[in-house]
């Protein structure tokens, strides 16, 4: 059975479609990522599905129920884990009395040592919130998500933000909350974390789904495995059209850009040597070069021609 | 049952308002310095000694002394620029010329004045040699209540209870609001029942050390007691903390800002605190206002708080005033439910 099935989501507000038209389908026991830039839509769609949100049009079905209000609905909420992009937690509370009054919501739930223990803030239980660092914040908030024992657990951008250790901190609890059987939707701008986590990514752009599938389908897609990325000194010999540069063997694409030229090749060994003859020809003199794997980040570029994040 | 989740609630409105020391000031500290210096200010004093002028002239020194004798008499022999000043500031009540006739020079617009020339003429009658008509004795009796201090404290028991119901419940929702704390518990299974109750129960339980403390204050610093019974003044604090949270919930019910539920706050709050009768009595405002005045809950509310304390009244006789605090909150109440924004 799906976790989450919704079908024609639409979110309207005055100014934006922020939701067009959505389907989307989350098996039980997967971990699947929203992925897409800012303003995608990732946020309202999450809502929606946490039933905080209610959509213009469209189905949605969370473990098999309905959102529709009264006791139905909190039957449904005993069973999710959520974490929302923007709370902030009251700063005067300590982090034990915080869990503490979740988990007073829920009729099973975790005791406090326990979900410490996951999100390994057992030394700060004493903190009050206010003085806890951003990642430990995140970690609270999503033992506030995890206390209730839920079967789904959502979380919208738990690791935006965040230093490279606490972010791996982050994906090593939703690790764990995995090995129990948890299904998790989480959303990210994280291209590196989809890959990590996630068995099935959607890419999102402008409230619709414009890839999915698992992130080495999506990467498979381009055609290619890698990357090479290049930039010419300025005044010195003549670039190369991109024609040209189609014209090299093993290139599969080519995207010029602001400050640097993208290649998608199938085969470095072969077209890097290729590139550079080229050049040396025109007597271009090279001020970058540089290849990669092929990432979900590659994906999104490919699809939108735009850059992910702007930062 | 610690784990219940209005217990939890409750204990975290607790926590969050004593771990906030401006708050705890507000609460508790503020009334206390306004009773002491607002008590200070207008403690009455009583005519206390009227002071008489004596013109230096022969015979001056056995009028001074006659007028020192009398108890509610000071005088002060005096040269004629001297005197004229002093009199005309005011700072001698009458100014004895004498001779024969005895001038009394006063101003007999001032009460003081009028008073003064009473009493100087008895004295200096009696020095004279009139004997009394019919034997007199007095018999001097101050009134409890009749301070102005006893008319303050229930005043500001009503202004504290308006401002931390409206304070208390508003400010902690608005904030949640803001945060997208209300958001993330709307998420989890809580009733919102449970919610808007945990701020009523813990206003509840801080009433109680607020008006111990305003009224242990007032009967310590200047003896202002409580005439009628205590039940009934628990009663009445009680009924206006819930109707004031009520309306703190209305208040509270909509804002998306700190800013704008502040504006609210203030607009409520204000005309409260000038015509509800805290500080002076609002008899003093035109007939044709009376009607609004009357109806407004600070002002039943405080001259609810007056009847027990300064007069005694029961329970039973205060049914109006009640009914309009009773009337305030509910009707706050009812709208804050239906209107209240969720998240
Ligand atoms: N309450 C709202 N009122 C009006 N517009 C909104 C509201 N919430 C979201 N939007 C708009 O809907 C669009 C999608 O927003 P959403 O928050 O879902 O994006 P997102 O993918 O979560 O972005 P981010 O990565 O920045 O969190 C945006 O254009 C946003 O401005
Ligand atoms: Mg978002």
């Amino acid at each position: 059975m799906a976790a989450i099935r919704c079908t024609s989501l639409v979110k309207r507000y005055v100014d934006v479609v922020a939701v067009a038209g959505l389907d989307l389908r989350v098996e039980a026991g997967e971990c699947f990522g929203l992925l897409g830039p800012n303003g995608a839509g990732k946020t309202t769609t999450i809502e929606i599905l946490e039933g905080l949100t209610v959509p213009d049009a469209g189905e949605v079905a969370v473990l098999g129920m309905r959102w529709g209000g009264g006791a139905g609905d909190r039957a449904l909420r005993e069973r999710l884990g959520i974490q929302l992009q923007d709370t902030q937690l009251a700063d005067k509370l300590t982090v034990e009395e915080t869990v503490r009054l979740f988990r007073s919501f829920y009729r099973q739930s975790h005791t406090v040592d326990e979900v410490l223990g996951l999100v390994e803030l057992g030394e700060k239980r004493t903190a009050w919130v206010g003085k806890l660092s951003g990642g430990q914040k995140q970690r609270l908030a999503v033992a506030c998500a995890l206390v209730s024992r839920p079967e789904l657990l959502f979380l919208d951008e738990p690791t935006t933000g965040l230093d490279p250790q606490s972010r791996r901190q982050l994906w090593e609890v939703i690790g764990r909350f995995r090995a129990t059987g948890g299904t998790v939707l989480l959303t990210t701008h994280y291209m590196e974390e989809a890959e990590r986590l996630c068995d099935h990514v959607a890419i999102m752009d402008h409230g619709k789904v414009i890839a999915l599938g698992t992130p080495r389908e999506l990467i498979a897609s381009l055609g290619a495995q890698h990357v090479v990325e290049f930039a010419l000194a300025d005044g010195v010999g003549r670039g190369p059209t991109p024609e040209e540069l189609a014209a090299l063997p093993g290139v599969q694409a080519v995207r010029p850009g602001a400050d640097r030229t993208a290649l998608t090749v199938a085969a470095v060994h072969r077209a890097v040597p290729a590139l550079l003859g080229l050049l040396e020809r025109r007597g271009a003199e090279l001020s970058l070069l540089a290849t990669h794997n092929a990432t979900l980040e590659d994906v999104f570029v490919s699809l939108t021609g735009r850059q992910l994040r702007d930062d | 049952m610690i784990d219940h989740p209005l217990v939890q609630l409750t204990l975290a409105r607790m926590r969050e308002f004593y771990r906030e020391p401006e708050a705890i000031f507000w609460v508790f500290g503020f009334p206390l310095v306004l009773a002491f210096a607002l008590g200070i200010a207008f403690r009455n004093r009583g005519p206390g000694e009227l002071k008489v002028g004596v013109l230096r002239a022969p015979g001056d020194s056995a009028i001074a002394s006659a007028l020192d004798r009398a108890p509610g008499l000071a005088a002060a022999v005096l040269d004629s620029s001297e005197a004229r000043v002093e009199l005309r500031t005011g700072r001698i009540a009458l100014l004895v010329v004498p001779g024969t006739p005895l001038v009394y020079r006063y101003d007999s617009t001032r009460t003081e004045s009028r008073l003064a020339r009473l009493e100087a003429d008895a004295a200096l009658q009696r020095a004279r040699g009139r004997a009394d008509a019919a034997p007199v004795r007095d018999e001097r009796i101050t009134e409890p209540g009749a301070r102005y201090i006893d008319f303050l404290i229930p005043g500001l028991l009503g202004m504290n209870l308006m401002g931390s119901g409206l304070w208390g419940i508003g400010f902690s929702v608005v904030q949640a609001r803001t945060k997208k704390l209300l958001k993330r518990l709307m998420a989890t299974p809580m009733r919102r029942g449970h919610y808007l109750l945990s701020f009523i129960l813990s206003r509840l339980l801080f009433l109680f050390l607020e008006i111990a403390a305003l009224v242990g204050f007032g009967w310590l610093m200047f003896g202002v007691g409580v005439r009628g019974s205590y039940v009934a003044l628990a009663l009445i604090t009680v009924l206006g903390a819930l109707s004031f949270a009520g309306l703190g919930m209305l208040v509270a019910s909509r804002a998306r800002t700190i800013e704008a539920v502040s504006g609210l706050m203030n607009l409520v709050m204000l005309p409260m605190w000038i015509l509800s009768g805290t500080f002076f009595s609002y008899a003093r405002f035109p007939d044709a206002m009376q009607p609004f005045v009357k109806a407004l809950p600070l002002t039943a509310l405080n001259d609810a708080l007056r009847a027990v304390m300064i007069d005694g009244t029961g329970l039973m006789r205060l049914g109006a005033p009640l009914a309009i605090v009773a009337g305030w909150g509910a009707v706050s109440f009812v709208i804050a439910l239906q209107i209240f924004r969720w998240r």
